[in-house]
Formats: C-alpha cells, structure tokens, sequence
C-alpha cells in the first residue's frame, strides 16, 4: 500500500483521512512493514466500507489485513441502527462465526512426545475433517432449530462437554436472538450431517506446545506455563453458515437500490438495521454463530475421547473460544456517549480489555484471551485483550497471519508429500485426507504470524501472552 | 469448453470461456470442480438436474454455481460434466459426477460459495463469452 495515502499517527496506527465518498476516516493498526506489505485493495476496501450509511467513528483494519471480500478480512466497523445504519453480510462473511477455541490438557511436553504417532491417528481416526465428511449425528428439524437457539448451550444439554465449557465462551456459548426460521430450507440441509465436523481449507485441529510465556501474570489466570500442551480447534458454521451468507448476500444486492443504498463494491452488500431484512439476516446470522460454537464444542467432545484413548483420565478444560466472523450488538463509548452498536468483526477478534463486564471473573484482571492461529510449521498465539481497547477498535485484535500467496503461487511452490516429511522431520505430525489441500496451505504461504502479534501488541489492541509450536496438525 | 482458475490473495478464480454463453458457464463450473480436485478423477455416474433465474447474467453465474455448490455439499458429490442452456436470463442444466471418494479424488477444499468478487459475465468484440468469479474456499 502506497504510505503516502496515510498519515500516521503513532508507530502502529496510519490514518486514512475520509475523502469522496467515505463518511468516516479509515484507521489501520500496523507496523509500517505490514502497511507496506498490504494489497491497495485494502486501501480502498477500507474506503468502501467507510462510505456505509450509519458508520461511527471510523473503519478499521487490523495488523493482518488483507483483501477480503468487500470488507478487508481484518477490518472492523460498527453501526448505529439510530443513525441509518447497516448490517453487512459481505461484513460478516461465509464462515459466520468461524473461530478458534484452545484447550488445556494438563500434559507435558514430554508426556505426548512419548505416544505423539499413536495421539495423531486418534485424532485423525475420531475428527471428521476434509470434503464429503461427515459427523456422527444427525438433526432432524426440531433439533435443528434447538440447536441454532442455543448453541453450545444446546451442545452441553445433549452430552457434548460440560457447563464449565460455556464460561469460557463468548456470550457463554449461545448467542440471544438467532431465529432459526430466518436460516433457509437449504441452509438447514447442508448442516443436517455436518455437525462436528472440521471443514477443510485452513481449518484444522492441532495439538500444541507453550513455547514461550511472554506475559507471567495473564498467563498464569489463563492457567498456562511452559512446556503445557494444548489444542486449538479452528473452524466455524459450516454448510448452514456458508449458505446463509450466500442467501442474503444476494437478497442485500437485489434490495440495496430500493433502500436507497448504493454499493461501490456488491459484496458490501448490506440493509439497513432496522429494516425487515437487515432484521431477518441478523437472526439468521445468531443462528449461524450458535452452530459454530455447537460446532466447535462437538469437536471438543470427540477430541477429548481421542486423548482419553491414548492418556487414560486425562481432561481437557476449555481455556476460552473467540470468532472471527461476526455482526454483535455491543456498548460502547463514543466521544464520552455510551452508544448500543452493531460490530462487524471480518476476520478480527473481539479483544475486551481488563475490567470488562463480558469476561469470566478469573481473566477479569488480564483482559480477554485472544487465540491467534498460526500455520501448520510456525507458531500460533494467545493473547489478552489490552487496556483501553475498547477505546481503539471497539474491542478488537487481530486473528491470525493472513495468506502471503495464492494458493496457485503455493500449489507450484510445494508438494504435499515432501512438505508433510519435512514437517515431520521437525517433530510435527500432519495428518490430512489431502496433500494438495496440505501443499495450498503449506507455512510459508502465510505471512509472520510473529510480526502480526507484534504489531497487535505495540499498537495497544491486545498483548503477548504465549506462543504455541504446534505437534500435531490434523488438517481438513 | 476453455476453463481456468485464477490467482485470488486468499482464495481462487474460476472462469470459464467459449462461443456460446452456455460454454462459459460451463467452464466456469468446470473451473469450480478443478479448485477442489483433478476433474479428470471425477467419473461420470450420477446427473443432477439444476435450474435457475436471476435479474441479471452477473447474478445468474451467482446463481449457477452457487446451486451447484449445494448440490455437491448436500449430495457429497463432485461433478465433471456440464449441460448448460440459457434463455432469458433463465438456465437449465444438468450436471453429471460421482459421489466424493476421499482416496481417489484427494479434495483439497470445500467451496464454501460463490462471490461477488471479479464477479463478471462479459462478451468481447469477437463474440467470445467469458463467466468468471472468485469462489470462497
């Protein structure tokens, strides 16, 4: 991105000033590196959404913000349904809600070296992952509907983890006001077998090592020390959420010109908040987070049964889940004014800061653990949502490294055979139905996860706790 | 029937080209199968029969593959062939594959749906068609 567009305003923060079009100035969070390193499509996704009706304060982009679908994935932006505002579904996405949650294991390094061949092919044998899997239930349409209301909540009550999980869960694992009957007959179909199952492209399950402890105090209320082994499952609403959003991103376009909205870009596609639509669309958006997080919770029940195979007793306590995709009605201040507004998080984290009244007492005084994924060979991240956050970004971070390259640059840079053994050679265990989908995703493909967090820190939005090395990758 | 995918930041561009619009679309289908697989290693068992309408041709390509995603998500299939016919903005079509086989075909990703990104649909001055958009994958 051309610098000279930008006036910076601190070593992390570049101001895009509101010209044309735009009602509210764009702000971006990065070193003047990964500034510099960002596609001019950011540059003007970030003016797009700035020009929104009912837009506050600014449109944001977070340190790994690239080239999304009419939002840049990284950017954040909040609306205000009194000031004419609108709810996005291209600001939301096809994953709704897609995410990562981490789990302790109470393991040491040494513990799963001893048996990390036998962990992975459990693990492999129990997590559906990869096109054309399937899950192990299968909802009927009154259970379908119950599990949209509810959730993980939903997950709990049929025997999928425990209440202690949904403590460690944005909203506590079910979002209020999800209306299953705004999720089409189609979306409902495409879920009625996907229920725990891991999806593929950069979804995965992996089993990590506490490499580094960067933050005593938050490390030790989130329970981390080095050399713990962990798991990080990320992975969102599957069929029911992509179809969503490919049905109302269509519904929007088609409406947009009789809501008087007009659209730089169709993939802004949006309608007003207080419209029956942009109504309809948040209430299937609910019901799309809450299948994400029954999603991720049936996950955690089948990889708690893969690690009760290989460590006899061993349990798996949930440290906390974030998503990624999402539109949430939150308060927040603006120029002294507490105001009710709608957040759109594309591929950003919410990253409530310390004191926050959403946040379990036990992580009350750190901030909110912000769970960065990595890539396959480096590193992932947790960190805690700074003080003053709320202040910046409406409460948000990073959440994760971004693509370096097109899958295409990858496919012809790597094989999947050769990366999976090399990998392996380093002491991490892939495990995937493909190695073309394995080579697409191969590290390198990813820009500095290390210079992302680093930014995320230094520019107040949320700070290092620990870095995770992964051991065992069980990718879709 | 040409057909190609094309580089996207994060995820990939399918396009498809020929005399007719038919053909385009076509491809761009074909494209579709080629980002999650080899198409050559999808057989030809099963045929579905797809039917859409839309305002526009833009919306109409939106359409045809986004179908076709449902299709394969719901029936866990892959498809190899296209019939296409389009009238009036209106299309007819069946598309012709196997149910996924995870050892044969080695999907590398699910398309998640089609988008309104590169979204075009456009007849050059030799008459050529051309169908293209980035799929979420």
């Amino acid at each position: 991105m051309d610098l000279k567009q930008l006036q910076q305003r601190g070593e992390f923060e570049w101001l895009l000033p509101a010209t044309g079009r735009m009602r509210v100035p764009g702000v971006i969070f990065a070193s003047r590196e990964l500034v510099a390193a960002m596609d001019e499509k950011v540059r003007e996704q970030i003016a797009n959404v700035a020009g929104l009706p009912g837009i506050v304060s600014a449109a944001y982009a977070m340190p790994d913000a690239h080239w999304g679908y009419g939002f840049p994935i990284g950017g954040v932006a909040a609306f205000d349904a009194d000031d004419g505002g609108v709810v996005s579904a291209g600001g939301v996405g096809f994953d709704i809600s897609c995410g990562v949650r981490t789990l302790h294991t109470g393991l040491k390094l040494a513990d799963v070296e001893r048996d990390k061949r036998r962990l992975a092919d459990a693990l492999f044998a129990r997590i559906p992952a990869g096109v054309g899997s399937t899950g192990t239930i299968h909802l009927g349409a009154a259970e379908m509907n119950a599990m949209l209301k509810g959730g993980a909540r939903w997950a709990v009550a049929a025997g999928y983890g425990s209440d202690a999980d949904l403590a460690h869960i944005e909203e506590h694992g079910c979002v209020a006001g999800a209306d299953p009957a705004a999720v089409s007959d189609q979306a409902k179909k495409r879920q009625r077998d996907e229920m725990g199952t891991l999806g593929s492209g950069n979804h995965y399950l992996e089993v990590q090592v506490v490499s580094e402890i960067f933050d005593a105090a938050a490390a030790a209320a989130y329970g981390l020390a080095a050399g713990d082994v962990v798991v990080s499952i990320h992975c969102g609403s599957r069929g029911l959420g992509h179809q969503i959003g490919t049905d109302y991103l269509r519904e929007m376009v088609v409406a947009a010109p009789a809501a008087g909205i007009s659209l730089p870009d169709r993939e802004l596609a949006c309608a007003p908040l207080k419209s029956s639509l942009g109504k309809r669309y948040l209430g299937a958006m609910r019901a799309g987070i809450n299948c994400a997080l029954a999603n991720r919770q049936i996950l955690t029940h089948l990889a708690r049964g893969a690690f009760a195979a290989v460590f006899p007793g061993v349990k798996l306590p949930l440290l906390y889940d974030v998503s990624h995709n999402t539109c949430k009605e939150e308060s927040h201040r603006v120029d002294g004014n507490k105001r009710r507004l709608f957040v759109h998080r594309k591929g950003a984290t919410r990253a409530f800061g310390p004191g926050h009244v959403e946040l379990p007492p036990e992580y009350a005084k750190v901030g909110q653990p912000v769970l960065i994924g990595g890539s396959m060979g480096t590193a992932s991240w947790i960190l805690a949502g700074s003080a003053g956050t709320e202040e910046r970004a409406f409460g948000s971070a990073c959440h994760g490294a971004g693509r370096a390259m097109s899958r295409h640059e990858a496919m012809r840079r790597w094989q999947g055979r050769a990366l999976v053994d090399e990998l392996a050679a380093r002491g991490i265990l892939i495990r995937s139905p493909s190695l073309r989908g394995v080579a697409e995703e191969a590290p390198l493909a990813y820009k500095d996860v290390g210079a992302v967090v680093d930014s995320s820190d230094r520019a107040g939005l949320a700070g290092k706790v620990a870095r995770l090395t992964p051991l065992v990758c069980i990718k879709g | 029937m040409p057909w190609e995918t094309f580089a996207h930041e994060a995820d990939v561009g399918v396009r498809g080209s020929g005399a007719t619009l038919a053909e385009a679309f076509a491809g761009a289908a074909m494209a579709m199968t080629a980002a999650i697989c080899d198409p050559q290693k999808v057989g030809a068992g099963v045929t579905v029969n797809i039917e859409c309408a839309a305002p526009d041709l833009d919306l109409l390509l939106l359409d045809w593959l986004n179908a076709l995603v449902y299709e394969m998500a719901t029936r866990r299939m892959l498809f190899s062939r296209f019939d296409v016919r389009i009238e009036d903005n209106r299309l007819a079509a069946t598309a012709t594959g196997e149910a996924v086989d995870v050892g044969r075909h080695a999907p590398a990703a699910e398309v998640k749906g089609a988008t309104f990104c590169e979204l075009a649909v456009r007849q050059s001055p030799d008459g050529t068609w051309t169908a293209q958009c980035i799929v979420d994958v």
